[in-house]
């Protein structure tokens, strides 16, 4: 008896290896074959190009995980409630898991301002929240671009009033952007460099708004579709451009009622929205709940039928196996990438073979598969988002260092250019990190993993914000875990992290290589679209196969899984756009 | 005796001052600033000149002793300043809180008590019976279990076997006492077991050392009934150890209960002492540490003088 | 009724000579929670000393082909969430649980009762200045010091023993002092005093000894408090850092995350904690029991 009990046991191990082993065979070979449907989330397979038009990249799929996880409801336009007519009423519960360090759009880079505030604002323009990357106008009813790309005029609608009664006009439009992209002294602007090709913003009459730009950038249509770009009140911002830090006033689908500090946020419809029969919410409730395990229980135990920024895995599983028809879960990838950045000024980090060395034996493509079950990472990609359309092409991507499929043959290589690099066995460096859970510290564990096959004996610091930054910014550091989270999928916006520390305060990696600055410049200003391409896969190659400067790790994944009864939005790979929450609508 | 009071009261003031001096020094050892991380915090670049100048609006670039006489002398006053993250006034961030934190620790403290002092009689009355060393092992679990582990596992199993979760949000005791009693009564348990724990060892040794004396002795021969000798005689004079117990765990309650907050998702003073810090918020961190050192300056002083009060035995020393 | 023992160990046959073992025998009948205890906390240094020769495998170690098994032969207790293996993370959590304890606890209780023995001796402006430092240190809140101690010095096993320690120090040094202070108030330390002898050797000579049995408690009372700070500190990021094996960083990573669907990975440490803080509870309080019974410490 004894005997037979062990046996089994052995079996049931077996058994168990065998399933995981399966599945991830099955999801390797899925994963790399036919594109996805249209609408499916970002394979690796080529997509039709253009920047605008671009079929949105967002799908709601069951969760796959070794182990049998239990599948979610309805896949496609079902998760939105696509085809089906929106319905008034109803207050919508969300969960946001940090809070405003300020209320002020342009000052802010982060989601944790955003999901609060964004429901009060209108933009100038905005994107399609059901067809990202197309532009679409908000306070703006057409727009024309000259032939030489070099001015943008926007006619607005006439009927947009502020939340005070007042209209909005160009002189409100004017103000703001003046605002971003040329800031009072004392005035932070953290966008600021992404306009620098305006050269000066004109509202000659009062439903019209003219940017006009110093040099052709084809993307600037989209930039301005940031977000972040809240329109404020003129008459405010000449009296106190402080005032929006503290105070909330906007011509957006929501009135604001009421934020109690640690608690919630209320904001009820604004009755004289200027796109009529929205928003359909006669209201929102904003909740903060810091700890995402809390953050599962409220909706799990219908306090809150929403997160907007993403769940890990597990949180996934857990919803959907506890509440099963009641949620749907939305998943797409996400334009935020992890990445290691290296002290470029330190042995032996100033050697490009210990360098390559270290990208070349981190496996991505297993540490996709097996990170993604318990973090939100997923995507292996280069600069840019794998499925956008500048992204490298697959078959390009492989032959990067680091990138290729045969990770033996990749180690073998990397021991060689340690040996080559006078690096010996067993060195030690210390790898920086910051101390938020996820994705960075299962990231952290797998990279400290991947860099002991080769010899390499990391120190694994996790430090707080506050540290993090100032050693990262004084580098103080050898090589150190960061992020890279934009509002869309935009070169300009990638690329410009990696350019010469002289050009790009954000580059910690302490490196200047004039090469990639003109490469940079070029592309920004290239309006043939094929061409533009192959500049920035110039860049991407000199950055992460040539110089490696830095490391791209993983893409990270968005999953949102939500109460079925929530319908009207659709997931991005950005988790700042779409949050203005007009579209939404409650199904009862 | 009214000597002593003085000379308690004024003792109270050079602790109150030591903390405020290591609470000042300390925050600036360490690295980082509340101006960078507002601005820059996400990785933006903000331009040097703009984090001076809001560095110099916040104060921070005067001379470290005048920024300690400035802040000391507005204390004197009762006017705490704002908060160098979100320029709110500090005295209204921490009122927000301050009602939570403090009906939290009170509803703890019930649970407490009811809970240690029945148990620790029962425990010294039936002593090495089963009866004791169940309570015994009952009560060091309560210790040696980590609350917030046991705050999880409260959560869970409300979840898994009623599908049901505490609210979110907290509403004041008398606007709508359902939804607060149904918010606080989870971390309440899990506070208030580990807290009986200690009370309820601590009022198991003092009845068991106090039933040994002389006079419960002389009451058992007067023919008292074992009822009136516990209760009139032996537990009165048990009470005070445990009271001095509860006091000093009910002073750490107030803005102690950290990961508790954390964990079902409170709006208390825990948790914003935990975000004052990583913000490097020196005017808001100050502040909530010298109201806990407050707190515990306070409780200690009234045990004191309930002690001399009531316990004949201790001088005025 | 209650010293039936006593009275029986009394009335033995006069030729018998004690034996260690009955004498543990005594032990284990008069007090079985001590004993209980007692075999616990040797349990546990058994497991932290041996953990390299009993760990079925590498604590860092990941395995991605074996995440989140539940228990099998292959893993007695269950992988984690990067196939690491639970029983093996546990021993070596051991190690850094009795490390963090015993350093923490002996330097905290040691210092204490230096800092109560030369309180109660020279009493008066000296007693009284410590007194309020040992005040502002107590009403000082451990979060604040961890935080600045993470902060400055970053995370790791010594930085956690320190913040620990600070917090242990004048808790002891109150307790020893109030026993410090009945032994000076007794006649042979001025004997010694007229005698000549100096401060210090009457201190550490004649007081600290006689504070041995409060200190002895109070440290093993200790040991189990800060094996749980480290669990609370290590659970807020504050602790040690990943991937060292740590019952309070287990706790935090996988506990709640996975906490339905691998139970496995939040029960093992949970319990692990809890029976360790149990044993030197109770081991202490029977310490106590046979020391000193009229010492009131919780």
């Amino acid at each position: 008896m004894f005997r037979s009990r062990g046996q089994r046991l052995v079996r049931g191990s077996w058994l168990s290896r065998l399933v995981t082993l399966t599945v991830m065979l099955t999801l390797a070979c899925s994963g790399a074959s036919q594109p996805a449907p249209s609408g499916g989330g970002g394979a690796s397979a080529p997509r039709p190009t253009g920047a605008g038009g671009q079929p949105a990249a967002g799908a709601a799929s069951a969760p796959a995980g070794a182990g049998g996880a239990p599948s979610a409801a309805s896949p496609g336009g079902a998760a939105w409630g696509e085809g089906l007519q929106p319905k008034r009423g109803g207050e919508l519960v969300f969960v946001v898991g940090a809070e405003p360090p300020s209320f002020d759009g342009h000052r802010e880079s982060t989601f944790a301002m955003l999901h609060w505030t964004a429901p009060h604002y209108s933009l100038l323009v905005t994107f399609d929240p059901f067809d990202y990357p197309r532009v679409v106008g908000d306070v703006a009813e057409s727009w024309e671009i000259s032939p030489d790309g070099l001015t943008y005029t926007f006619k607005l609608r006439d009927n947009v009033k502020f939340h005070d009664g007042t209209p909005l006009t160009a002189r409100d439009v004017k103000a703001t952007y003046d605002k971003i992209i040329f800031p009072p002294p004392g005035v932070v602007s953290a966008r600021r460099a992404v306009y620098s090709a305006v050269e000066r913003v004109d509202a000659p009459d009062p439903h019209t708004v003219v940017f006009t730009l110093k040099y052709p950038q084809p993307a600037m249509l989209s930039l301005l579709a940031s977000p972040f770009n809240f329109l404020y009140k003129a008459d405010i911002l000449e009296q106190d451009p402080h005032w929006y830090e503290r105070n909330v006033l906007g011509s957006g689908p929501f009135r604001f009622v009421e934020y109690v500090p640690g608690s919630h946020w209320v904001g009820r419809r604004y009755e004289d929205y200027h796109i009529p029969g929205q928003p359909y919410l006669d209201g929102f409730r904003a909740i903060f709940v810091r700890d995402p395990a809390a953050q599962v229980a409220a909706i799990r135990g219908g306090r809150a039928q929403i997160e907007f920024r993403g769940f890990a895995p597990s949180q996934r599983d857990d919803l959907v196996r506890a509440l099963g028809n009641e949620i749907v879960v939305q998943e797409s990838p996400w334009t935020c990438s992890l990445y290691v950045a290296f002290n470029n000024e330190r042995p032996p980090f100033n050697d490009v073979r210990f360098r390559k060395a270290l990208t070349l034996a981190v496996d991505r493509w297993g540490g996709s598969q097996a990170l993604s079950q318990i973090a939100i990472v997923k995507e292996v990609g280069g600069l840019q988002r794998p499925g956008s359309p500048f992204a490298v092409p697959p078959d390009q991507l492989v032959t990067f260092a680091g990138y290729g499929r045969d990770i033996n043959a990749a180690r073998q290589q990397a021991r060689q250019l340690l040996r080559e690099a006078g690096v010996p066995e067993g060195f030690t460096f210390t790898l920086k990190n910051r101390d938020v859970p996820m994705p960075y510290e299962p990231v952290g564990i797998f990279l400290v993993d991947q860099w002991r096959r080769i010899g390499l004996n990391v120190n694994h610091v996790q430090q707080e914000s506050g540290p993090f930054l100032n050693d990262l910014r004084s580098g103080e550091y050898e090589a150190s875990v960061d992020f890279n989270c934009d509002f869309m999928d935009e070169p300009d916006l990638q690329l410009a992290k990696f350019l010469s520390a002289d050009k790009s305060p954000a580059n910690y990696g302490r490196y200047n290589d004039p090469v990639l600055d003109d490469l940079y410049d070029r592309q920004s200003r290239e309006l043939n679209v094929e061409a533009r391409k192959q500049l920035v896969w110039q860049y991407e190659r000199r950055v992460l196969d040539e110089q490696v400067y830095a490391m791209v790790v993983l893409w990270w994944q968005r999953i949102v899984p939500h109460h079925a009864s929530v319908k009207g939005w659709k997931i991005t790979p950005s988790h700042y756009v779409n949050q203005d929450l007009r579209t939404v609508w409650l199904a009862q | 005796m009214a000597r002593y009071i003085l000379t308690r009261l004024l003792l109270m003031l050079p602790t109150l001052l030591g903390v405020a001096v290591l609470t000042f020094l300390l925050l600036r050892v360490v690295p980082g600033d509340v101006v960078t991380l507002k601005y820059s915090g996400e990785g933006a670049y903000v331009p040097r000149e703009t984090i001076e100048a809001e560095r110099e609006r916040l104060g921070l670039n005067q001379p470290l002793w005048k920024q300690f006489v400035d802040w000391v002398w507005g204390v004197a006053r009762l006017d705490f300043g704002t908060s160098m993250w979100t320029g709110r006034p500090i005295a209204q961030e921490i009122a927000i809180r301050f009602q939570l934190s403090l009906q939290l620790a009170i509803m703890a403290t019930l649970i407490a008590v009811l809970l240690a002092l029945p148990l620790g009689t029962l425990a010294a009355l039936k002593q090495d019976t089963w009866v004791d060393y169940a309570i015994r092992v009952f009560s060091i679990a309560g210790l040696a279990t980590p609350s917030f582990w046991l705050g999880i596992v409260l959560i869970l199993f409300l979840l898994i076997l009623f599908r049901w979760s505490p609210p979110v949000t907290f509403t004041p005791l008398f606007e709508d006492p359902l939804a607060n009693l149904s918010l606080l009564i989870w971390p309440a348990l899990a506070v208030g077991y580990r807290y009986s724990a200690v009370a309820t060892r601590m009022t198991r040794s003092t009845l068991l050392e106090v039933l040994r004396e002389d006079y419960i002795r002389t009451a058992r021969a007067k023919g008292l009934r074992e009822r009136a000798v516990v209760v009139r005689h032996g537990l009165r004079n048990a009470l005070l150890p445990v009271v001095t117990v509860i006091g000093l765990e009910f002073a750490f309650l107030i803005g102690g209960l950290v990961v508790t907050e954390q964990v079902f998702n409170l709006n208390g003073l825990g948790k914003l002492m935990v975000e004052a810090i990583s913000r490097r918020d020196y005017t808001l961190t100050q502040a909530l540490t010298m109201l806990g050192a407050a707190v515990y300056v306070v409780v200690n002083f009234i045990i004191d003088i309930v002690y001399v009060l009531l316990d004949p035995r201790v001088s005025y020393s | 009724m209650r010293d039936a023992a006593a009275v029986a160990a009394i009335e033995k046959p006069i030729g018998a000579r004690p034996t260690a073992l009955g004498a543990i025998g005594v032990f284990a009948r008069r007090r079985p929670l001590g004993a209980l205890g007692a075999a616990i906390v040797l349990g546990l240094a058994l497991a932290a000393l041996l953990a390299p020769i009993i760990a079925p495998y590498d604590p860092l170690e990941t395995d991605f082909l074996a995440q989140l098994q539940p228990p099998s032969a292959a893993h007695l207790l269950g992988a984690d969430q990067f196939g690491r293996d639970v029983l093996s993370r546990l021993l070596y959590g051991a190690r850094t649980a009795l490390l963090v304890g015993f350093c923490s606890a002996f330097i905290g209780a040691t210092l204490g009762a230096l800092l109560g023995v030369c309180s109660a001796y020279f009493g008066g402006r000296v007693d009284l200045l410590l007194q309020r430092v040992l005040e502002i240190f107590l009403s000082f809140p451990l979060i604040v010091l961890a935080l600045a101690v993470v902060a400055v010095l970053g995370t790791g096993i010594v930085n956690v023993i320190l913040a620990i320690t600070v917090s242990i120090t004048p808790q002891v040094a109150r307790v020893i002092r109030a026993s410090a202070l009945q032994v000076r108030a007794m006649p042979f330390i001025e004997s010694a005093r007229a005698v000549g002898a100096g401060p210090l050797r009457i201190m550490l000579l004649h007081m600290l000894p006689n504070v041995l049995a409060p200190y002895l408690i109070l440290l093993t009372a200790f040991l189990g408090q800060a094996i749980l700070l480290e669990a609370s500190l290590s659970f807020l990021g504050l602790g040690v850092a990943e991937p060292t094996p740590a019952w309070g960083l287990m706790l935090r990573g996988a506990g709640v995350q996975f906490a339905e669907r691998a139970p496995w990975l939040a029960l093992a440490p949970g319990l692990a904690i809890s029976i360790t803080v149990f044993g030197f509870n109770v081991f202490g309080d029977a310490l106590r029991d046979a020391l000193d019974p009229r010492l009131r410490v919780v």
